[in-house]
């Protein structure tokens, strides 16, 4: 209790000291501590295994990270907050149109396909048109990697959330089914949040914590221990990992 | 560089050149690296090769060999660096790609006929 109570004291000050908005402060700050630091975009190649120093198999996933270029910093004055926006995989500028060829005109990079953007704690480091490759990031360093998931369609209870299945023969008709979604007359309903068949797959998710095993600084390759989200050739938004209770 | 090749071009760091030629069938030693207690030594181990997996830097052999009695089944991860030697000692006859039969026979009937037209 002792601690709690400390550590609410201690959280305070960051936020500001009026009592009715006090609430609201509170969002806020979980707000700010959920920015990510800036990141890289890249494309997934595949998986393959390298042997480390003692001789232990290592599965590594490698993505082909950057170049990307600084194409918007926002500020707080001009925007409301601050971030760095990037852009990534380069293509002919017939292939955009012209407000976004207009955009990008501003800092002067080449036409590129996906534009992202990244919420920092401030942007005095980066300038327009700066190049990020793979060698912002270092041998040993935990990141996140975030993509889209392969997509399995509309996917049933057994293989979207591992339920049982009941038995396939001897007079039984309960071959895939849920079982029981729920109670009777009273509630009358189902619960939200009850697992049910549906899509599957093909949404954003982030692997967090992921150890990079080796920077290629001359190929722009990233080598991640472990898998990432989706196929080879997905986009991948590669940051420096969020670790909670830090930053 | 097309995907494919960007791996086989990071996997090419770490394969060896030096492997042997082996097939289903031979009699070979292994030596693995062993660390015990901060110091490395290499141990050998003897027996018959009953199955091969060709994979780029995932190629594996399984060798198996009668040790007091038990079977013992091991895989060898060909291009680690704990495998510091694979020396093949005898060419054996084998007509099928993996001689999982021979798990069910015992002694004598575990042989392999030797052959000579390929060199060791």
């Amino acid at each position: 209790m002792a601690i709690l109570l400390r550590r609410t004291v201690s959280a305070r000050p960051r936020g500001r000291t009026s009592f009715h908005s006090g609430q609201a402060c509170v969002v806020i700050e979980q707000k700010e501590q959920r920015e990510v630091s800036v990141g890289i975009l890249g494309t997934k190649v595949g998986m393959t295994q390298v042997f480390s120093e003692d001789g232990a198999a290592i599965p590594v996933t490698v993505i082909e990270a950057g170049p990307c270029s600084i194409t918007q910093i926002k500020t707080k004055e001009t925007d409301g907050y601050e971030a760095v926006q990037i852009g990534y995989g380069a293509v002919k500028s017939k292939a955009l149109n012209k407000p976004k060829l207009g955009h990008l005109a501003k800092s002067e990079t080449d036409p590129v396909r996906h534009l992202c953007e990244y919420r920092t704690q401030s942007v005095g480091d980066y300038e327009l048109g700066q190049a990020l490759l793979a060698d912002v990031f270092t041998e040993g360093q935990l990141v996140d990697v975030a993509g889209q998931t392969i997509g399995r369609g509309f996917a049933g209870y057994q293989k979207r959330h591992n339920f049982s299945r009941g038995p396939m023969s001897h007079g039984s008709k309960n071959h895939r089914q849920p079982g029981s979604t729920g109670a009777g007359t009273t509630p009358g309903r189902i619960y939200p949040g009850k697992r049910m068949a549906g899509q599957m797959g093909a949404k954003r998710v982030s692997i967090r914590k992921l150890e990079v095993v080796k920077v290629d600084a001359e190929r722009n390759l990233l080598l991640i221990k472990g898998g990432v989200p989706g196929k080879a050739g997905t986009l991948l938004s590669i940051t420096p990992a969020t670790i909670v209770g830090q930053q | 560089m097309k995907g494919q090749e960007l791996l086989r071009s990071i996997e090419a760091e770490y394969l060896k050149s030096d492997l042997p030629d082996i097939y289903v069938g031979d009699t070979v030693r292994v030596g693995v690296i062993i660390q015990e207690g901060g110091k490395e030594r290499t141990q050998p181990y003897e027996g018959t090769v009953i199955a091969m997996r060709n994979g780029g830097i995932n190629e594996t052999i399984t060798v198996r060999r009668i040790f007091q009695g038990v079977g013992v089944e091991r895989v060898f991860l060909l291009h680690s660096p704990r495998v510091e030697y694979i020396k093949v000692l005898r060419r054996g006859k084998a007509r099928r790609a993996k001689l999982f039969y021979l798990r069910d026979r015992v002694g004598k009937a575990t042989r392999l006929k030797q052959r000579f037209d390929r060199s060791i």
